[in-house]
């Protein structure tokens, strides 16, 4: 039963005069506000706010909520995001008071239990990629990208070479080569072979002396683990290049493999994937960066250091790229990613990516003959299956597919992405699924896999609204509310 | 394991269906040069209730806002936060959802968004907001890439009095780019305007400036609109979301961009993050914006909903074509904002920067009246404001003021050699006028303290 009162625009409800939060009165003398600030800078009126009550506020937002799935009421199967199970206890953890309400200019010695944590986390980030030096400061997968290309640029300009290009393959994430492009560098894409894994003769073709870094994604977009990738480390540091790991599939080799130990220079993970820090409905995020030794001295300031016990902030590095972004980082990301890390200990983070790669290769297994893999019948933690058949043969589309399964209570997988695969749909189960929701979610594409296809081109037929018209969006855009 | 289900029995039985021998099985295409062969080196693992005993006792190690009276501030404020934006901001509805690329089904986090960039405008009083970036300071770098963008020009103005670190990361991000910025100075504690006017030239992308800047002082923002747009530059204005219940909007001061840290609009410190980056703009540059952007639009029955729109600015479309290469953004606290601002409205907004105004001016007339301490600067100020002490002596100040359960001021030498003498003191609507007088009182205590050593 919907509320559409409440769910008018929060604009809609205004009354003038009306009011949820009340400020006490002033306990210091008042002075006239003409005395305190000039006339040119002083504002008649406050900002045309809505005009609201509490109640009106709290149904509102609430009511607003259940038009969402999430990871707490539905399966959300979105390939690269590792939508997993986000603790309730690292919510608790993270809103200490000792830990929420500090600020970030409060001296070293007022937070001696923040910053020991902080370093351990540190020691446990270097140590899960077997790349020892650490900068928890970028604020989400993208930025830590950013981040360790430009750590990359000064380390060249360091050696006194000027390499202007940043190799990344076709399946890589969009922000790839847009990092690439915002730390400097020209982006050239590197071909998929057939297997889906880099292909080394494009790679070769493109490889020389002004090749910065070669961005892998490993295991790739497509959920494979490609095996030639210590070759292609070879290839690249011959050539002087760097080899960037893009961390975002960390969930399927935590404790198995290590980013430093297979070739990788630098890397990031996404705590809010890996690590289980929740999503946010689009954010925030972390970007810690992991790097080799060599690169360390390049990295953001401030790092947490130690020195007799008492643990402070090291600003002091010579050959730092600098801030990317100011005060110390998304700290309250971190401290859940610190409290699911020590929840789960080496054999737990070791478990937890061999059940999200049982849970991954089962639903392939259960779905491939409906929904082809073309790359193989093994993956990693997901998968990329194709429509494609199925779009010639009966005119349904992957979109078609991700829309109907709304109407069966899942959230659609990730879909036309990669861009290498056509009808492509990206399904990433996570380790905190059961095998009952994972048949129950296979049982549901058979049955859609059969229903007409006039069917499935209005789906979905139960949720709130119907497809949006998202050209009309586009061409005639509306992006704030104004009264009518 | 808190959070698989699989049991051995299942994993057999999926196993099978897979026709893997075992699990390792599974993980055969990794060649076993390349695996680890010992267990990670980490802590061992702990349950709930350890976990929570170690991180209280982690947390007791700090001194936080509501044990230590805290007048810091610098980008991050110790505002009120009122109950409703945590209890619906921890609804898993909204925390454990994604960005919403299945409109159907993520109306709840759209319309926040849609609901979100219109506070934003009329707060701002610009025309378009995007979903958020991540932090002031990130925001601060988009909004000067983007004025590089539309103006095709390649040098930034920007003033000392603006954030320090948002300034060091410009200088980051313009290392590798063809980009220079120019840094103005600000002697009196706003910009000198013979200065600016001589650093703004027909090259220049952007002025960027912030409003009441980093010492607390209010800037002639109208003025430097002026000369920005004399040139053909846009004006870029970074503000304190929380000063525009008392001051002109910088949409109404001739601001082409406006960016803000959103911290103040109802989340906590947390040491600094996360946070929120706001950016909003005039309706012609909408298509360069970074970031998400959610529009209006109807459904096939003709309902109005909402969807995200201009995607082909981003990087899942352009790849490195694209404005920006954000993709997680902070939506989180884009709603806490949305939350904070309808709960507070034009009345409560307006309450709470006037608290603002009145305890800072207060804490100013307190704090100078021991002749040691003087206003560094005779500017009118918003809620922050610097003090020199005139002994020079400003960590022994403030580490007595901290002994004495006092957070009292962040030190400027940290980023202004020349201001080694002076520390910044912030006064938000939560500071009691008891809290204010202590603050006098132990500054007072540590100058007589410190009169008393050096006899
Ligand atoms: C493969 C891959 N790389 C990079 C990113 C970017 O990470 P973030 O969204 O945290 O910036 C993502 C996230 O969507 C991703 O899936």
């Amino acid at each position: 039963m919907r509320n559409t009162l409440a769910t008018q625009p929060i604009f809609e409800l205004s009354k003038p005069g009306r009011r949820a939060a009340r400020f006490p009165k002033s306990d210091v003398p008042v002075r006239p506000i003409e005395d305190l600030l000039p006339e040119r800078c002083r504002a008649t009126t406050p900002p045309p706010l809505p005009e609201v009550t509490e109640p009106d506020v709290v149904r509102h937002f609430t009511n607003l909520s259940t038009l969402n799935m999430s990871v707490d009421t539905h399966f959300y199967p979105l390939g690269s995001c590792t939508m997993k199970h986000n603790p309730k206890r690292n919510e608790r953890l993270a809103n200490l008071p000792g830990i929420a309400d500090l600020h970030p200019y409060q001296p070293d010695d007022t937070v001696q239990g923040l910053l020991q944590l902080l370093h351990e986390l540190q020691g446990m980030f270097a140590e899960i990629s077997g790349l020892p030096a650490v900068s928890l400061q970028p604020a989400a997968g993208a930025h830590g990208e950013l981040t360790a290309l430009m750590v990359a640029a000064a380390y060249f300009d360091d050696l006194g070479e000027k390499r202007t290009k940043v190799l990344t393959p076709d399946s890589a994430h969009g922000t790839n080569p847009a990092s690439a492009r915002m730390a400097g560098f020209d982006a050239v894409t590197i071909k998929s072979d057939s297997r889906g894994l880099v292909d080394l003769e494009d790679l070769r073709s493109k490889l020389d002396d002004q090749v910065g870094v070669f961005m892998i994604t490993n295991p790739s977009t497509l959920g494979i683990f490609d095996d030639q990738v210590a070759d292609i480390a070879d290839l690249v540091h011959k050539e002087g290049g760097l080899i960037y790991l893009d961390g975002a599939n960390m969930n399927a080799i935590l404790g198995i493999a290590r980013p430093g130990d297979f070739g990788a220079d630098m890397m990031h993970y996404n705590p809010h994937k890996t690590f289980s820090g929740p999503h946010g409905g689009g954010g925030p995020g972390a970007g810690p960066i992991c790097v080799t030794e060599k690169l360390g001295p390049y990295l953001p300031a401030p790092v947490v250091c130690q020195h007799d016990g008492r643990f402070a902030l090291d600003y002091d590095r010579a050959k730092s790229i600098g801030r990317v972004r100011a005060f110390f980082g998304n700290v309250g990301v971190l401290v859940r990613a610190y409290c699911y890390i020590l929840t789960h200990g080496a054999d737990g983070l070791r478990r937890a990516s061999e059940n999200a790669v049982l849970n991954a290769n089962y639903l392939l297994s259960r779905v491939k003959h409906i929904l082809p893999v073309p790359h193989g019948d093994r993956c990693m933690h997901e998968f990329v299956a194709t429509a494609g058949e199925l779009k010639k043969t009966k005119g349904i589309s992957a979109m078609d597919i991700a829309k109907r399964l709304l109407d069966f209570g899942y959230h659609a997988p990730t879909v036309y992405f990669p861009l290498t695969v056509a009808e492509s749909m990206m399904i990433e189960p996570t380790e905190s699924e059961s095998k009952e929701t994972l048949d129950a979610f296979a049982a549901a594409l058979f049955r859609i896999t059969d229903e007409a296809t006039e069917l499935l081109h209005d789906a979905p037929h139960t949720t709130a609204i119907s497809r949006p018209d998202e050209v009309q969006a586009a061409r005639k855009p509306v992006l704030k509310w104004t009264s009518a | 394991m808190p959070y698989t289900f699989n049991t051995p029995e299942d994993q057999h039985a999926m196993l099978d269906a897979i026709g893997a021998a075992s699990i390792d099985d599974l993980f055969a295409p990794i060649p076993d040069s390349l695996r680890l062969e010992r267990p990670l080196d980490i802590p061992a693992a702990m349950g709930e209730l350890e976990l929570t005993q170690h991180m209280q006792a982690l947390a007791a190690k700090n001194e936080h806002a509501g044990q230590k009276t805290c007048f810091l501030g610098g980008g991050s404020y110790d505002h009120f936060v009122p109950a409703v934006v945590d209890a619906i901001a921890s609804r898993g509805e909204f925390y454990t959802s994604y960005t919403p690329y299945q409109p159907e089904v993520s109306q709840g986090n759209l319309q926040v968004t849609f609901e979100y960039q219109t506070l934003i405008c009329q707060l701002t009083g610009m025309d378009v907001s995007n979903a958020s970036l991540y932090d002031g300071g990130s925001a601060a770098v988009e909004a000067v890439l983007l004025c590089m963008s539309v103006t095709k020009r390649s040098k930034v103005v920007t003033t000392a009095s603006v954030h320090p670190e948002y300034r060091q990361i410009i200088e980051t991000y313009f290392t590798h780019l063809d980009a220079e910025l120019i840094t103005v100075g600000s002697p009196a504690g706003i910009v000198s305007i013979e200065e600016l006017e001589e650093a703004v030239d027909d090259d220049t992308a952007c002025v960027l400036l912030q409003q009441p800047n980093f010492f607390g002082c209010v800037e002639d923002a109208e003025r430097i609109s002026g000369i920005a747009h004399e040139h053909g530059a846009l004006f870029v204005v970074s503000c304190d979301p929380i000063s525009l219940g008392q001051l002109k909007r910088p949409g109404d001061l001739g601001a082409d961009v406006v960016v803000a840290e959103g911290q103040s609009l109802g989340s906590p410190m947390q040491f600094g993050g996360p946070y929120l980056g706001i950016m909003a703009c005039r309706e012609k540059f909408v298509r360069r914006m970074p970031g998400r952007i959610a529009g209006q639009t109807t459904d096939r029955r003709g309902k109005r909903c909402w969807v995200l729109t201009l995607q082909t600015r981003e990087q899942h479309i352009r790849r490195e074509k694209a404005t920006s290469n954000i993709c997680t953004n902070q939506g989180l606290f884009a709603l806490r904002a949305a939350i904070y601002l309808s709960a507070l409205g034009p009345q409560g907004l307006r309450e709470a920067s006037e608290l603002c105004l009145q305890k800072s001016r207060y804490a100013i007339e307190q704090l100078v009246a021991d002749e040691r301490f003087e206003l560094a600067f005779q500017q009118p100020t918003f809620k922050e404001f610097v003090i020199r002490d005139t002994k020079g002596k400003v960590a022994d100040v403030l580490a007595e003021c901290s002994e004495s359960g006092i957070l009292a001021g962040i030190p400027l030498s940290t980023w202004y050699p020349n201001l080694s003498d002076c520390f910044l003191v912030a006064v938000t609507e939560k500071r009691t006028k008891h809290e204010i007088d202590q603050l006098a009182d132990s500054l007072t205590r540590a100058s007589v303290d410190d009169s008393v050593v050096s006899v």
